[in-house]
């Protein structure tokens, strides 16, 4: 530990660390000093100089975000010419921003707004010229909106260096900048992975996920069709936090209550189907290690690493499996095996998932994953759909009884519950492939080595004596990193787990926003969302897919084995090279 | 045709290899871009996605350096390039009248092309011949001392040269 120096901060005298921001130290020592372009996880920018503190000594003001602290530095954080600039400062970000607070999604959720009135903004002084643009609202999942957007430069941060996706650029200079994708294209035909990311660090509305509450507010009243929802283990996780709770809160029962009371007639769970997806996938895993398909296998189930391959690693799409994600597999037999069970036309029956997600809301428009010509998924919303639906139709979902998920698509194991979270998926394929390699029941089915926030991670498993190696990789630029060790190393590992999204979906683009005293991906939350998903699995009697008795009984009754006819028909696909092509700058 | 433009595609990409070799070779992104501009006289889509694969640059951060520097052309542009300075010197001289008489000649607004693809107008900050103010460059080629009618008279002689 390097030696402590003094710092002034309002007239005290701290000792603390050297070698970090004025920011970095402030937080430590209790004032916050007010922030927007700035986020942890990002490289410094700089550029909303919102967050100014007074340095004695010099001329002007600096940003305390890039501005290191040296021995013997005073400091002010709220001096009356600093409350004044930064006043103005946000003043003249609102300045350039239209003025419809009401009307905008975000309102009540939005840091802009936060950030007005905590400096104390209540006139305006300031007119002059807005910028206008038309809204991109040609993608499935994410609508570009950059009349909203104040140029902080956090999305093409998150886009850059955490997706490594390289999507968006601050495009033309000055007054005319502009956040877009290459050549101003439209993000449906960018290399956008409609991974979210974007959306949960933009402090407005600038991107925003397509939204389909009216349209399913609509539906929910037409009697003559069947509603059928499903939801993810991660909306669980964290939905309590866009009605006020803690994250890390499991609002299973609550929630399927409240998916009764909003007018759906099914309730299923996309736990039972990432069970389903373990015992494919692990079936289809224990084949490629008989040599019948390329090694090492990669997993399939999120929508924006799906599309992240196609686009970036088309060498490496023989090595993905060729399951379709929970979400596909259950509306797929929804419109097949259920739609015969309750005796209905399959086009009768409003297959709708809520999703942590925004790239499902893509992966659900694909025709690649269409079961005899129908979608399985007819609607995907986000967390933040579904919370917002809940508080329109005046559910108090905090104090209604807890309900269970219906029959036959509704019980799950405790495998399914922990796909949520990065090394969920393999942590739970191993449960079953062990079993189904070996003929015995993997006692120690915790591997902590798969759980936690290490960007990859990697772990060992021996199966009757054949060491199987397996890695795992949340958020598509630790991906990227672990793809560009296997395309050098082919053999190093046997299976790899890879989620688009920070933490996996716990962190998905489509969950809550960040609360008031919070910032969006804050880790803290992330455990505590992934930490809701392993209880429910250690509070499960089943913790492992192939003893879920809802799945004997499918395979029972319908699909008759994993990887047989039906299940290649019905839960299988194929993925194929798509431009434009991904271009991932060498380190 | 198309010929031509795959001797100029493989002029760029020894172009861009040269350059790769060197420390940070990312860094000679602008240079690469003036050979483009140089060799197409504007920076096409597809020859923008040719230097992103060559130089192993997303396509995006390709796109906010060429918009963000004016002298980068994104749309096709004329035979000959007419910048009028406006610079503080042309400017009070008249270089406003000027840039009138040669948007009324040449038919087009500032960053436009005229329909016979012969000319781009194009405003310019000081080309550091105030003594001749006002002035204008046609290509590489000064000319000063101007009004509304010698800068007209100008173009009608590029114009005519076309022709013959």
């Amino acid at each position: 530990m390097s030696e402590l120096i003094t710092i002034h901060i309002n007239e005290t005298e701290y000792k603390v660390e050297p070698d970090q921001t004025i920011m970095q130290a402030a937080d430590k020592l209790g004032f916050h000093i007010p922030r927007l372009c700035y986020h942890p996880k990002l490289s410094i920018e700089g550029a909303c100089r919102v967050c100014i503190v007074e340095v004695e000594g010099m001329k002007n003001y600096v940003a305390s975000c890039a501005f290191p602290i040296t021995d013997g530095m005073k400091l002010h954080t709220n001096t009356k010419g600093l409350r004044r600039a930064r006043r103005d400062i946000i003043e003249l970000l609102l300045d350039n921003h239209p003025m419809d607070c009401h009307t905008c999604e975000r309102d009540g959720n939005c840091e802009l707004q936060r950030l007005a009135a905590s400096v104390g903004i209540r006139a305006r002084h300031f007119e002059g010229e807005k910028k206008h643009y038309e809204k991109d609202i040609s993608f499935s999942s994410i609508i570009r909106d950059p009349d909203k957007c104040i140029l902080c430069g956090r999305c093409v941060r998150m886009c850059s260096e955490v997706q490594k996706v390289h999507n968006l650029t601050q495009a033309h200079r000055g007054f005319k900048t502009v956040v877009m994708p290459a050549y101003n294209m439209p993000m449906s035909e960018s290399v956008c992975t409609a991974c979210g990311q974007c959306i949960n660090v933009c402090p407005t509305a600038a991107f925003l996920e397509k939204n389909y509450t009216q349209e399913l507010f609509e539906k929910l009243n037409d009697d003559s069709i069947v509603k059928v929802v499903q939801f993810a283990p991660s909306v669980r996780a964290a939905i309590g936090e866009a009605f006020g709770l803690e994250p890390g809160v499991n609002m299973e029962g609550k929630l399927v209550a409240a998916f009764r009371k909003l007018g759906f007639d099914y309730v299923f769970d996309t736990q039972f189907s990432a069970d389903l997806t373990i015992m494919e996938e692990a079936s289809e895993f224990l084949e490629r290690l008989q040599g019948k398909a390329a090694m090492p296998m990669i997993t399939s189930c999120s929508s924006a690493w799906m599309k992240c391959l196609e686009q970036f690693y088309p060498d490496l799409i023989d090595n993905v499996s060729t399951c379709k994600s929970p979400m596909s597999m259950l509306g797929a037999l929804i419109k097949t095996y259920f739609a015969n069970k309750i005796k209905t036309d399959p086009k009768k029956i409003l297959s709708v998932a809520t999703m942590c997600c925004t790239a499902k809301k893509y992966e659900a428009a694909r025709p690649e994953l269409d079961v005899d010509g129908m979608p399985g998924v007819d609607i995907v919303v986000t967390t933040r759909e579904i919370a917002w639906m809940i508080k329109s139709a005046g559910i108090d979902i905090l104090n209604i009884e807890e309900e269970t998920p219906d029959s036959p698509l509704g019980i799950s194991s405790g495998a399914g519950a922990i796909f949520g979270t990065t090394g969920g998926v393999m942590e739970a394929a191993i449960r079953t492939a062990y079993e189904l390699f070996t003929g015995q029941t993997l006692v120690d089915i915790e591997i902590e080595d798969l759980r936690g926030l290490e960007g990859i991670k990697e772990g060992k498993v021996l199966m009757d004596g054949n060491e199987i190696r397996v890695a795992v990789a949340h958020g598509l630029g630790n991906a990227c990193d672990l793809l560009d060790i296997v395309r050098q190393e082919p053999d190093r590992y046997h299976f790899i787990e890879i989620m688009g999204c920070p933490g996996g979906c716990i962190g998905g683009g489509g969950q809550p926003y960040a609360a008031a005293n919070s910032i969006p991906l804050d880790e803290d939350c992330l455990k505590k969302r992934a930490e809701a998903l392993y209880d429910i699995d250690r509070k499960k009697t089943i913790r492992r897919s192939l003893d879920n008795p809802d799945i004997q009984q499918l395979y029972k009754k319908f699909l008759h084995s994993p990887l047989s006819k039906v299940s290649h028909k019905l839960l299988h696909t194929h993925y194929q090279a798509k431009t434009p092509v991904g271009i991932i700058p060498k380190k | 045709m198309i010929e031509m433009k795959d001797q100029k595609i493989d002029e760029l990409k020894e172009y861009i290899a040269a350059t790769q070799s060197n420390d940070n070779p990312e860094s000679y992104l602008i240079a690469v871009l003036h050979k483009v501009q140089g060799l197409f006289g504007y920076l096409p889509r597809e020859v923008m996605d040719v230097v992103a694969k060559a130089m192993n640059i997303p396509t995006a951060h390709i796109w906010g350096v060429a918009t963000f520097y004016h002298y980068f052309n994104l749309k096709p542009v004329g035979k000959h390039i007419v910048s009028v300075c406006m610079g503080t010197a042309c400017y009070v001289r008249g270089a406003g009248k000027v840039l009138e008489a040669l948007k009324k000649n040449i038919g087009v607004e500032i960053g436009e092309t005229s329909e016979d693809k012969l000319f781009t107008l194009q405003e310019a900050r000081c080309l550091g011949a105030c003594g001749i103010a006002p002035v204008i460059m046609i290509d590489d080629k000064i000319y000063g001392e101007l009004t509304g009618k010698t800068a007209t008279e100008l173009i009608k002689k590029y114009r005519k040269a076309a022709k013959g």
